[in-house]
This record gives C-alpha cells, structure tokens and sequence, in this order.
C-alpha cells in the first residue's frame, strides 16, 4: 500500500508527435501531489502514462523511466494489466458502468480480480463506501443502478471502486470539472482522508484546489503550440505558490498568463 | 405567430408521419378484406389443418399449420446459428482487428448482403446441400435420439429440407445482424471502456463488462432484425424446400414449405378471387408474425430503460 512514484526523463508521443518533453519527479508516499498548468500542456497525459493508460490512444508510446516503489512500471516483463491493478485511476467525468447496481460497480474491480465470496464481497462495498463517504446516502439502494445517483454522488461512487481494490496509487483526472462546488467540497475532504492511506496524484484546472489538497504542486506549461509539454517546476505546495522559483509559474499563478 | 416556412415544413414532416401509418394500416386492411371470404369458405380449421388444396375456389381447403412449422423451424434454424457467429465478427471488428483489416473485413461482410437471393437458393440446393450431407447424416445417425435431429418427411440425402434452408438463411441473415450489432459495439462510450481499463481489466474483460452490457439491447433488435428477414425470404426457399404432402416429423429433416415459399409457388394459379383470398390469409399470418416479432424486440429493448 502507498508506493513512491519516480519518474525519470519521461518523454511521450503520439505517433510522430511528442507530447511530453523530459520530465522527472517524485512522489512521496501517503501525500497528494497537484499537476497544473494551461490546456495542452500534457498534465493529463503525464497522469495517464503512470497507470500505461495511454497507450489504449492508438499510437501513444513513451521513453524514460516510472518506477514504483524503484520497479519499472514500463519493463518488458511487466502487464500493463497488472499495472493498472495496483494503481487505481478516477475521471474527469464520473463513469459508473451503467448495467450495474452501485453493489455492483464498487465490487467490479475486486470480481475482476477473481473475487466470488459473497460475504467478502458485501464487506468491501461497505468499507469501501464508507472510505468515499457515500455509504450513509445510498446504504438503502446497493441494488439500484449507479446511473441513478447525482454527478457528485457518482464521482464518489467511482472513487470507492477505485479503492476497493486497494490500490498502491490513487491518480485523479480533474475529478471535480463536471461537479457543483458542494460536491466538489466533498470530493476534497475525501482526498484530504485517502491521503492517509493512499499516494495520490491529482490533475486539476483549479489552482485554489490544488492550494488547498495538495503538499506537493508541479507546473506544465509549454513552449508554443505544436511544441511538447515542459515540467516548469515542483516543489511544496505553499512554495509554489506563494515564493515559486520560475517567473513562468508566478505569471500562472498570478493569473498574468495568456 | 407561426412563419410560413415552419407551416409548411411542419405539414410536410406531418405529412410523411402520418403517410407510413396509413401504408401499413392499408396493407393490413387490404389483406384482412381479400382474405375474409375465402376464410369465410375454408372448409377445415384455418389454423390445425395440414391441407392446401385451393384450385377448386366450390371446395377450399386450406390450412397453415405446416407453413408455420416449416417458416418457424427454418429461422430459428437460421437465428441459432448466425447470432453467435455474427457477435464474434462484430466483436473482432469493433475490439480486436487493426482499423484498415476491420474496415475491409467489413465491406466484405456487406457484400454478403448484396447477392441476390435466387443465387443462395442455388448455390444451398446444388452446392451447400451435398457437401452437408455427411453431416446431416451423422446428426441423424448419432443424435437422431433427440426428436429434432430424427428422420424427416423428406429424404435427408435430396437435401430440400428445414437444416440446409436454416444454414443457407443463417448466411443471409448474417450481414444484417453483423453490421447492426458492430454499429452499435462502436459506440460503446470510451469512459466506460477507460473505466473497466484502469480497474484492471483485460481486453476481454473490458468486452465483457462494457461492450456487451452497452450493446445488448442493439444486440437482441439486430437479431430479430435478422429473424424478420428470414420468415419473409421467398425465393432461396421455394428454391430448396423439397415439396411433400407427408405428416411433417417435426425434425429439422423435414421438407415442405414456408409461408412465403407457398404463396410463390402458387402464384401460378391466381386466377380466381377465392383462391388468391386463401394465399392472402397466409400471407396475414406471416405479417402478423413478423409484426409479432418486432413488437418483441421492441419490449426486450425497452424492458432494460432504468439501466439505459
């Protein structure tokens, strides 16, 4: 549980084109670490290549190294399968299987995984409810679809399947975008509360969200259009954003950037 | 205040709205009016009896039992073996095949829609049928236990019966079902394939937790799409089905012949009213059926909303 993420001289293409340029940074178990920057700056893509969920885009591939807990999540001998086991992933915009009840979909992982004893299966959808902090207002409707609930509801829903399976690694993709701000409140207490337990690495276009769940922050920004993604800065939260080291960052940050 | 532009395309929307109900309930309306004076003097049970002696309009004699037989047994024939085949094509061209093989892969599909139905009756009857007949014999010989695979009215080696037209329909039937179900596989929403992905899930798990859930509903109309077809197909069947007036054996070695094989080939003799009227109840029949069908697929497709 809680492994460090370290990621070396990362480079990223889709097809001809690079996407990311050279980023290298660490994540500290049990701490959220904020990725920000403008649109098109690869945050995302940074994000999606520490679970190998880029590579489903046809044609993405990558060099360079992300070790996890020092193993390299991108050797030969490793299954993006068994990657994207450990290290759990929630969206942008919240994604419940519609066909399942919420039961149903918090288990999906764990009955993936080979998981058939009923008992162990209704626990885990207990606790793993009560870790999201949605147990107390759909305790009385396992059985109804997760189509049903509310968008923030749902967003909740997709983060307690992300952590029934007791993954190393929590990555957030904008988890808030599509939520009103009480949901989104929710949703950051909630962050603040898995970090205990979780390392979590959280995409967000919100600056005061990445001020207030975040201790470690690092900026993307990049050069111009058509040109690859940069790793400006990371550094401790506060750092950056009240003393950062680059100007580019304090103009983000500020709001000065075009 | 309403423009006239609105006005009139909205008479002219209305318009073709209403013209399709009218068209269907004309048809039915015509075939019930044709068919009612001949049911009036069909001197057996229209719907028990085995005869069809209609050329004497003083004496009619018609029944559809063994039609419905022969037109059911040969599409559910046709039904059980083109869905699971056409679910592992259009599973490997949404999931599995490289986007260029896919797209090819496809259009040949489709072409398979294209070749004119005279061509399958000849190619099931002097081509299909010989080839199968080992086959069939085998059925016969080790699973003719099993009342469904027993000794038909007909003889198993002519090969004019219900198995060989269920294979030849099942191959019709195939694109239809094949280019419904993959259109529907495609637009699976990638969320929820990203989802099942970053729970671990292997490809044929993301198939079996998203694709199929998603496109079950399209799945079963895409089949009964297939089903409608292959109760109406005329012609490869008057081509195949050997004729006989033997006491089916309700075995899929039995000849005989479908509604609309009948009505072809007796449309050489429709030159009294009351006898076209016995071929047009037929014809009510299948349309009922097909009608049937579709309001099944209807109720199977709406019965899942609360998870839609």
């Amino acid at each position: 549980m809680a492994k460090r993420i370290d990621v070396k001289d990362l480079n990223i293409y889709y097809g001809k084109f690079q996407a990311v340029d050279g980023v290298t940074l660490s994540v500290p178990p049990r701490s959220v670490t904020a990725f920000i920057g403008p649109s098109g700056c690869g945050k995302s893509t940074v994000l999606r290549s520490l679970n190998r969920m880029h590579e489903v885009t046809p044609g993405a591939s990558c060099d360079g190294k992300v070790l996890l807990d020092g193993e390299d999540i991108y050797a030969s001998t490793v299954d993006p399968v068994s990657v994207r086991r450990t290290i759990g992933m929630v969206f942008q915009r919240p994604n419940p299987f519609p066909t399942m009840s919420i039961k149903d979909n918090v288990v999906a992982g764990l009955r993936l995984a080979g998981t058939k004893n009923k008992k162990e299966l209704n626990e885990v959808a207990e606790r793993s409810l009560r870790g999201a902090n949605l147990w107390a207002e759909v305790k009385d409707r396992l059985d109804k679809p997760g189509g049903g609930l509310s968008g923030g509801q749902q967003q909740r829903l997709c983060i307690a399947r992300a952590i029934a399976v007791q993954p190393d690694v929590l990555l957030m993709d904008e988890p808030c975008s599509a939520l009103d701000p009480i949901s989104t409140l929710a949703i950051e207490d909630l962050i603040t509360e898995l970090k205990q337990q979780y390392t979590i690495v959280i995409v967000t276009h919100n600056m005061q969200q990445a001020a207030r769940v975040s201790d470690q922050t690092a900026f993307f920004n990049l050069a111009g259009v058509g040109q690859p993604g940069r790793l400006v800065e990371v550094d401790g939260t506060e750092k950056i954003f009240s003393n950062p080291t680059q100007k580019a960052t304090e103009d983000y940050i500020s709001g000065r950037f075009g | 205040m309403v423009r006239p532009g609105d006005r009139i395309f909205r008479s002219l929307t209305s318009g073709a709205g209403v013209f399709i109900v009218v068209l269907i309930a004309a048809i039915g309306i015509f075939l019930l009016l044709r068919a009612i004076p001949s049911l009036q003097r069909d001197n057996v049970n229209f719907l028990l009896s085995r005869d069809w002696v209609t050329s004497d309009p003083a004496n009619l004699r018609f029944g559809i039992i063994d039609l419905l037989w022969v037109t059911v047994a040969t599409s559910v024939v046709a039904l059980v073996l083109a869905t699971p085949v056409a679910l592992g094509i259009a599973l490997f061209l949404t999931q599995y095949a490289p986007r260029k093989l896919a797209r090819s892969l496809a259009y040949v599909v489709d072409l398979l829609a294209a070749v004119p139905s005279i061509i399958f009756g000849l190619w099931g009857i002097q081509v299909l049928a010989p080839q199968l007949l080992p086959f069939a014999e085998w059925l016969n010989e080790y699973l003719g236990w099993i009342p469904i695979f027993a000794l038909g009215n007909v003889s198993t080696g002519g090969g004019g019966n219900i198995f060989i037209s269920g294979v030849v329909l099942a191959v019709m039937i195939l694109p239809i079902i094949t280019a419904v179900s993959r259109e529907i596989f495609e637009r699976t929403p990638t969320a929820h394939v990203e989802g099942a992905l970053a729970l671990g899930a292997t490809k044929w798990e993301v198939v079996r937790t998203t694709v199929l859930p998603f496109g079950k509903a399209g799945f079963i109309s895409a089949a009964m799409l297939g089903l409608g077809r292959a109760l109406g197909e005329t012609i490869a069947l008057t081509t195949i089905l050997s004729a006989t007036d033997a006491q089916p054996n309700y075995t899929i070695f039995d000849g005989g012949a479908t509604f609309a094989s009948r009505i072809a080939l007796g449309s050489a003799e429709f030159n009294d009213n009351l006898t076209v009227g016995a071929y047009i109840a037929a014809g009510l029949v299948l349309f009922l059926i097909t009608f049937a069908v579709n309001a099944l697929a209807r109720t199977v497709v709406a019965g899942k909303k609360e998870y839609a």
